[in-house]
């Protein structure tokens, strides 16, 4: 590896993880905002215009504050938990390609930090790690509603797993590779969804419990468990869990668009733009790419208000509901999902 | 080369480190965290002899799927339980003494053994899910399915005892 290739992979690093956990204070501004206008009141408004500027109160606010550590919590699992819970969320969004490829001083640069030919696999790999920081966080922190919130939350967890893994079956018999940038570039005619609706629909109910998001956020239930697994964490380290939640949902969003809506292809209305812009001409133009972005974040920024819309709208699932829902509708689902993709491949209807 | 040396040796003493501490902590959750760590060193080691998919599946399947059910299962335990039950002086030496005999000679058997001469030559380079796939369902086959048919047997066998209570 060069020197230049190593300091451009270095900058691609540097950029893409600030730019991801410089959303979170948006979104959770958005998010806090938008349930007020989804509930009809007002929301924060008062620090800087429209109560932009809360998120950086809230962060002041968790940096500066006492950070303790209770008396019975395990002294060397009790810090670790969070860290856990944020590593496996921030790294997850390596293998997500958000753009094609960019010319910049005669040299292509591939908008994706690693292309892994094993994309789809490492991505579920490191999301099932997250569940390691809310087990390590209910247990260490010696509290009865932590570990209930913790026991809740791993059975939940390990049960929409294995729908989500399922789910994933579909689109990869369909598209017949792990790597996120060649699905991607096949979807150049039509979006994955025309293809697997079903699969969408699976996946996209199980990232929901992934997420622990509401109506699937029993590990954290306020009316039963005061907090759940995060009740005895304060300051700088309950913002990391909420950080890692928000970078979840960030990651899964994203995966959602590159599975089935086509990635950083261009939003249809996109294309005539491009075309009167005239960078449409050049297929690797920085116009196009930039295009490009603009479409995968825009995308993403679709589903990320989805997330906040439903977690406003619907109320929470009780236990036992939500185990049976995973195990007996949405799993079966993925199978069927298998099952069918599996009739029209061979009888070459894709 | 000189990095994937240097990488080799990092991953490589992480995972020993790791291991080592599964054994002397006398937490099991802590040795459960611990084991963790060793296995995403080791998924690491795979990653740095150009096997991506063995790399992934290990950290999907074992550490992300079966450390899970440990530590789900060991917060269900009663950890105040008396370590005294598996402290070094209780158990016979005999046994133990035996025990740990075979496992350095056949340590010492893997180490001295020729390196892998079954080994496909192919694999010097990286091999793709789709190569994976071709050798488990042509030549392997057979081992792949009787593979399966152990973890059915075993998960009938673990049905059975639970339901015995």
């Amino acid at each position: 590896m060069t020197l230049l290739n190593f300091t451009i992979l270095a900058a691609k690093v540097v950029l893409v993880m600030s730019v991801l956990l410089s959303t979170v204070p948006v979104l959770v501004w958005v998010e806090r905002r938008g349930s007020a206008f989804i509930q009809d009141r007002l929301g924060p408004n008062l620090v800087g215009p429209f109560g932009l500027f809360q998120p950086l109160a809230d962060v002041i606010k968790f940096l500066f504050k006492e950070d303790p550590i209770p008396i019975e919590a395990h002294r060397f699992l009790f810090p670790l938990a969070p860290l856990c819970s944020l590593v496996p969320a921030a790294v997850t969004f390596a293998a997500i390609p958000f753009g094609d490829t960019i010319e910049l001083w005669e040299k292509t640069i591939v908008l994706q930090i690693a292309d892994i030919n094993v994309g789809i696999l490492y991505v579920v790999a490191f999301g099932s790690l997250g569940i390691y920081g809310i087990l390590l966080a209910g247990w260490s922190s010696n509290n009865k509603y932590s570990i209930l919130g913790a026991l809740r939350s791993s059975a939940q967890m390990i049960s929409y797993e294995v729908a989500l893994g399922a789910s994933l079956i579909g689109p990869l018999m369909v598209y017949g590779t792990f790597s996120l940038r060649e699905i991607v570039h096949l979807q150049a005619g039509h979006w994955g969804i025309l293809l697997q609706p079903l699969a969408f629909i699976t996946f996209f109910i199980s990232a929901f419990a992934e997420c622990n998001r509401l109506p699937f956020d029993l590990p954290e239930g306020e009316a039963e468990l005061v907090a759940g697994f995060h009740t005895e964490y304060g300051s700088i380290k309950f913002a990391l869990f909420f950080m890692a939640e928000y970078l979840h949902m960030i990651t899964i969003s994203a995966l959602t668009v590159t599975l089935f809506f086509g990635g950083w292809q261009l939003i249809p209305g996109l294309t005539p733009l491009a075309q009167w812009m005239g960078v449409a001409t050049y297929p690797t133009s920085i116009g196009l790419s930039l295009l490009q972005v603009l479409s995968f974040v825009l995308k993403v920024g679709f589903f990320l208000w989805i997330f906040i819309w439903i977690r406003w709208t619907f109320p929470r699932f009780r236990y036992d509901q939500l185990m049976a829902f995973g195990w007996k509708i949405l799993f079966p689902m993925a199978l069927m999902n298998i099952f069918l993709t599996t009739i029209a491949i061979y009888l070459k209807w894709i | 080369m000189i990095w994937h040396t240097i990488i080799f040796w990092i991953l490589a003493v992480l995972c020993v480190g790791c291991a080592l501490c599964v054994v002397w902590q006398k937490n099991p959750v802590v040795s459960a965290v611990f084991l963790v760590g060793s296995f995403l060193a080791l998924a690491g080691l795979y990653l740095n002899l150009q096997a991506p998919f063995l790399a992934t599946i290990q950290i999907l399947i074992y550490a992300g799927a079966i450390m899970v059910l440990f530590v789900f299962v060991m917060m269900l335990l009663d950890l105040h339980h008396p370590f005294d039950l598996y402290f070094r002086f209780t158990k016979p030496k005999l046994p133990k003494t035996i025990a740990l005999g075979l496992f350095i000679w056949l340590l010492c058997a893997l180490i001295l053994a020729p390196a892998f001469p079954l080994a496909f030559p192919e694999s010097g380079q990286s091999f793709t899910v789709a190569q994976i796939a071709t050798l488990l369902f042509s030549k392997y086959a057979f081992p792949f399915e009787l593979t399966s048919l152990l973890l059915l047997v075993a998960m009938v066998g673990g049905v059975v005892l639970a339901k015995k209570k």
